[in-house]
């Protein structure tokens, strides 16, 4: 009789065991389920929030990044700042608003020194060679130099100053006899500091700071541009082709002599 | 189980009020000595600890990182530098002799919350509410590593209040206050020991790691255990304690053992016979030094 009441109570046991387990795994999966979906939203960073130098990828970032803030204690300036919750960047990882305070390009970059985990690459000796983003200037409509007037803030504000941002002559067509010099950004040489966008006189800056892969385009892996062919291999590509005469517009065949 | 409203108030009689708070004393000392640590630098400019809890850089030679959240990088997919690693095994070497959830009891904000929520809710006689098992913590623990190794996102980082508050105390808290408020509400009126006695994963890493560790309580002088039943009633992780002190019988040691121990020392304080201790667990497996009967009726008559 008694062994039967053990017997009873094991199963009961059991039973609990068992519904409490899969109670305690259902509420898990499912609190497991909204963190992922958490980390997978966290990996869309707004346009205007900008990483330290040697981030690199915003996916490995987010992977390597442990949230301690060194790098924050470490700049010079106020630039730095760990996303709090309402800040719609992944919380606690470090980031900066280029319009507000843009990065001064340390030569010790004490902020990549200061990483401890490699989220910010030691790889990055350089900070001429740091990538942050690419400058873009995004409106042409509102941009001043673009209206024929000489503003050149972007330009001189430049730490790369002639490399990243060069101004290139451009026919006044409203006034038909002046130039106009056009801003115009090499992403060879932009840090992604945001120097620029902080400087533009505008209330809104006509030249952001963009992310390297929404700024940029990229050619077809197969893709050839014939000049280019051409000067590598030093003559015509494709020998005999016979050179028919150029046809110009009438008004160019005037002109011409 | 019935708490008791007011544990402790024979100790207080027996020893004295700050002999009755001593380690919970100590142990708010310590939590909030920690803090200081970190807020000293952004507030004065003076730098003794940089960093948060979550890594840190002391006197500018000393790196500390914390394991756990090492470990989801790991998961992850990201392989840390040397700094990160040497900074966690030295915690992990710490943890390991001190007991691994001294980091829940002496260093973690959030338990100061949570201490206060339970404690409020003992005062209201608020019973009931959400329960969950002893086991939910280490399901949570690993939910974590595995959300951070399908996503690639070191994940919890992003919920997990322990370093969100430490983090808005040293570099702007913003909205952190909720976090906090909201677990001070989620223990004090929806599941009693809810959070750090439940579900927080980083209690249950350093209770694995603590599991091992060599610094504990024991029950040393547990023959003298007249029921009193205090030690339960402020006991933040009850099961610890009935292999230890009331173990005699089944040959159990009166070290206590479980990696959910917290080290936290309230036992010692408000035991009024002083059964528990803090020593190495390496007293002895039965080892316990009984007071003569004598003793013990004359220190009950005083």
């Amino acid at each position: 009789m008694k062994q039967h009441g053990t017997k009873n109570a094991g199963a009961r046991n059991r039973r609990k065991f068992l519904a409490d387990t899969a109670r305690t795994a259902c509420g898990v999966g499912l609190t497991g389920l909204a963190l992922a979906h958490l980390a997978t939203a966290a990996k869309s960073r707004p346009v205007a929030a900008l990483r330290p130098p040697g981030a690199g990828a915003e996916n490995a970032f987010l992977s390597a990044c442990i949230r301690c803030g060194l790098c924050v204690n470490d700049c010079p300036y106020p630039t730095l700042g760990l996303a709090r919750i309402e800040d719609d960047v992944a919380v606690g990882t470090p980031y900066f608003v280029a319009r507000d305070v843009p990065c001064e390009m340390c030569d010790d970059i004490p902020c990549v020194a200061a990483c401890p985990t490699g989220a910010l690459d030691k790889g990055l000796t350089n900070i001429d060679n740091a990538r942050m983003g690419l400058a873009v200037l995004t409106d042409e409509e509102t941009c001043l130099n673009f209206q024929g007037l000489r503003c050149d803030v972007c330009y001189r504000v430049c730490p790369v100053m002639g490399k990243a941002i060069t101004l290139e002559y451009q026919p006044n067509t409203r006034t038909g006899k002046h130039a106009s010099f056009i801003p115009t950004v090499h992403s060879e040489a932009c840090t992604g500091c945001g120097k620029c966008e902080h400087a533009c006189v505008l209330e809104d800056a006509a030249i952001k700071v963009l992310p390297s892969h929404i700024a940029k385009g990229k050619l077809g892996k197969h893709y050839r541009l014939g000049w280019k062919e051409k000067e590598k291999k030093g003559e015509a590509l494709v020998k005999g082709i016979t050179d028919l005469p150029d046809r110009m517009p009438d008004s160019a065949a005037e002109a011409k002599p | 189980m019935s708490t008791k409203r007011y544990p402790g108030r024979d100790a207080i009689k027996t020893k004295g009020w700050f002999a009755a708070h001593r380690w919970l004393l100590l142990r708010r000392l310590s939590q909030f000595g920690f803090l200081a640590l970190f807020m000293i630098g952004p507030m004065s400019g003076y730098y003794l600890v940089k960093g948060s809890i979550a890594s840190s850089l002391t006197l500018d030679t000393l790196p500390l990182t914390d394991p756990y959240i090492l470990l989801q990088t790991l998961a992850a997919g990201n392989v840390p530098e040397m700094t990160a690693l040497i900074g966690a095994l030295i915690v992990v070497a710490v943890y390991l002799v001190v007991g691994g959830r001294v980091y829940c009891a002496w260093v973690c904000p959030i338990n100061i919350i949570t201490d206060a929520a339970h404690w409020l809710r003992v005062r209201l006689d608020i019973h009931g509410g959400l329960k969950f098992t002893k086991a939910a913590r280490y399901w949570v623990l690993g939910m974590t590593l595995v959300v951070a190794f399908l996503t690639g996102v070191v994940a919890w980082e992003l919920v997990n209040p322990v370093t969100m508050i430490y983090r808005g105390l040293i570099f702007g808290l913003g909205w952190a206050w909720g976090a906090a408020l909201a677990l001070f509400l989620f223990d004090l009126l929806i599941s009693e020991r809810g959070w750090c006695g439940h579900l927080c994963p980083v209690g249950a890493f350093y209770g694995t790691l603590g599991k091992a560790a060599v610094f504990r309580v024991s029950a040393i002088h547990r023959d003298d255990c007249d029921d009193c039943m205090d030690c339960y009633a402020v006991c933040p992780e009850q099961q610890v304690l009935p292999p230890a002190l009331k173990g005699a019988r089944s040959g159990t040691g009166p070290v206590i053992d479980a990696g959910a121990c917290t080290n936290c020392g309230r036992c010692i304080d408000v035991c009024a016979l002083d059964i528990f201790q803090f020593g190495s667990r390496f007293a002895g497996p039965t080892a316990t030094t009984s007071r003569s009967a004598t003793d013990h009726d004359l220190k009950k008559a005083a």
